[in-house]
């Protein structure tokens, strides 16, 4: 029953998507492409995190470097996808040369590392107003055209994000679903078994770190063209900080999870606005909870609840004390 | 060379502040393997329970800060403990991270939501004089904050290793099963150290905010430099976390005197990943079992 499911549940998504914007106003579809945008980031950052389990602080200040590098080029008559894949390759080849030293030793040493990144690449570009245009930013970058398809237009916009969305999403999904996805599972469950099988565990972290960050510099090189406004604020650590928490609040390590968890951090703020400035702390009170009774998230809550009310499988009660020892 | 001299004071003085908060983090990582993510909140924190003392309750000095440091000591010390780390415990590691990021957030939004946006001027501990040494202008309150620090970072050494109380808290840092079997109480010796983290935060902050002023946002520099101290010194040692401290204040403060302000906060960045790539187990560090 769950094989015939799941591509129906795909395809009413699927739909969703493309029904969603239309008789919306303009503010709801820039909400909408922005869920997309964050999503993409969100997935890259669930790849680091939730299957090769480090943790990046610096999400933020890829999209940064995607977007700074989209714009700068953009703005000089290249076309978008030109200032995009640039955008993606800096993205990954920083990311090499960051998680290089940072894994080299085990534990949240990543975190450090990218946390003190996310300032670096927040002074550069307010520092360096030849390239970057410093505190006052970039504006007015051009929309990308497709074919010759204009996408001034918001609805169009949305369409192209959706259009990227869907392909990075599935090259997402292939890579997960590949060999060498199964690797990086095997890591996270069981890194000594996946070493002692001849998985190179340090090699494939720093791969899923750098691929990571290479779908932040995508979100990016979307993020300029939408608000067609760019500056050092936009990429601080606080929107590092938010992609985290929408990896986590959807649930690391689940396919869906991210894009679930962007729904509730750009959604939830909307629904929240009666609270006026208790937002935050609403908010973070709620991840607090939610990571003392449910670590795995939002998914893994629906998870538990099939467990419970579904039929269990039986475990052994000798292995239980055995792993106890 | 008397600027020279001057600038190498007022960066021992506030390296070593955030030697104390780097201590503090340093002790709860190894007896409780604790990341605290909100360690530059904790030290942001207990200044404006001082504040409130002062100004609310119409408090002495002195009274307020032995307030803030009691509450400080309850909230960031015993709450924390029973109420976000205690419940996760089984599941260390990413959930607690993220749970500790959320406190960040938690506590520096509160502040600023109930104790308002702006800095907030916090009277001087001690006299607001000039000392001249060797030709070298020196604030009294800089040489007075390195020795309080250095006294208590000392006192607490000598709990620690010479005391019946600090060795347990030791044992149970090393190896917390066979602390237990030879009937240290590995529990209460945890809460110790989460209580010991509180007041050296506590201390950190009724240093330091003289100094910057108490904000709700000071938190956000001081936790960055309080990680990185503990890691350039080593994760595994007081003393590490010492040399980690006094060295980022004061290469902190030749960078801004003598090289580029713009670009002062990249420092521990820079020298995050040369220690990292040098000796990943810290300047005075030594390389154990459990890799940090």
């Amino acid at each position: 029953m769950r094989a015939t499911l799941r591509p129906v549940l795909l395809l009413v998504g699927l739909a969703v998507l493309i029904v969603a914007p239309l008789g919306e106003s303009n503010y709801v579809i820039y909400l909408l492409c922005s869920w997309l945008i964050f999503s993409i980031a969100a997935i890259g950052l669930n790849l680091t995190l939730g299957y090769a389990g480090q943790i990046s602080l610096a999400q933020a200040s890829f999209m940064g470097i995607g977007a700074y590098s989209t714009a700068i080029l953009t703005l000089a008559g290249w076309p978008w996808v030109v200032g995009m894949l640039l955008g993606v390759f800096l993205c990954f080849i920083v990311g090499l040369a960051l998680g290089f030293p940072a894994l080299r030793v085990k534990g949240h040493f990543l975190a450090f590392v990218t946390l003190a990144f996310n300032t670096l690449v927040f002074l550069v570009s307010r520092n360096e107003e030849w390239l970057t245009g410093g505190t006052y930013g970039l504006s007015n970058m051009p929309r990308p055209s497709l074919f010759g398809f204009s996408t001034d237009n918001q609805t169009h916009f949305y369409y192209f994000t959706v259009l990227v969305f869907l392909v990075s999403a599935a090259l997402m999904y292939g890579i997960v679903r590949s060999p060498w996805g199964r690797a990086f599972k095997a890591l996270r469950e069981n890194p000594i078994r996946a070493e002692s099988l001849g998985v190179d565990t340090r090699w494939l972290t720093l791969i899923a770190f750098a691929i990571g960050s290479a779908y932040a510099g995508i979100a990016g090189a979307l993020v300029s063209p939408l608000v067609q406004y760019i500056d050092p604020g936009s990429f601080a650590l606080v929107h590092s900080l938010r992609i985290l928490l929408m990896v986590v609040v959807g649930g690391a390590g689940f396919f869906f999870g991210p894009m679930l968890g962007a729904v509730i951090v750009i959604l939830l703020p909307e629904a929240l606005r009666f609270t006026e400035g208790y937002y935050l702390i609403i908010y973070s009170a709620a991840v607090i909870a939610l990571m003392v009774f449910c670590p795995s998230g939002l998914i893994g809550i629906w998870g538990r609840l099939r467990d419970r009310l579904g039929r269990k499988p039986e475990t052994r009660a000798d292995m239980q004390a055995g792993a106890q020892l | 060379m008397s600027e020279f001299l001057q600038v190498v004071l007022s960066g021992l003085a506030t390296g070593s502040i955030y030697a104390l908060a780097a201590i503090g983090f340093t002790l709860l990582w190894q007896a409780a393997q604790t990341v605290n993510f909100a360690q530059g909140e904790f030290v942001m924190l207990p200044a404006f329970f001082v504040l409130i003392a002062l100004h609310w309750f119409g408090w002495p000095l002195w009274a307020a800060l032995l307030f803030g440091l009691a509450t400080a000591v309850v909230v960031l010390g015993l709450l924390f403990k029973k109420v976000v780390v205690e419940p996760m415990l089984p599941n260390t590691g990413l959930p607690l991270i993220i749970a500790t990021m959320a406190l960040s957030i938690f506590l520096k939004e509160g502040t600023k939501k109930f104790y308002g946006a702006e800095a907030q001027p916090f009277p001087p501990l001690f006299p607001q004089e000039t000392l001249h040494v060797f030709g070298a202008a020196v604030s009294a309150q800089d040489i007075l904050n390195l020795t309080v620090s250095l006294a208590v970072v000392v006192a607490l050494t000598l709990f620690l290793n010479r005391t019946r109380t600090g060795r347990c808290i030791q044992a149970t840092a090393q190896n917390p099963a066979v602390a237990e079997i030879l009937g240290v109480k590995t529990k209460r010796m945890v809460l110790y150290t989460f209580l010991i983290n509180a007041a050296l935060a506590a201390l950190a902050s009724f240093l330091i905010s003289p100094v910057y002023l108490a904000k709700f946002s000071n938190g956000e520099t001081l936790g960055i430099f309080a990680f990185i101290a503990a890691i350039v010194g080593g994760f595994n040692q007081i003393r590490g976390a010492l040399v980690g401290g006094l060295l980022i204040g004061v290469l902190d403060n030749l960078t801004a005197t003598y090289i580029t302000t713009s670009y002062r906060a990249a420092l521990p960045l820079v020298l995050l990943i040369v220690v990292i790539l040098w000796r990943p187990y810290g300047l005075v560090g030594t390389s154990e079992g459990r890799e940090v």
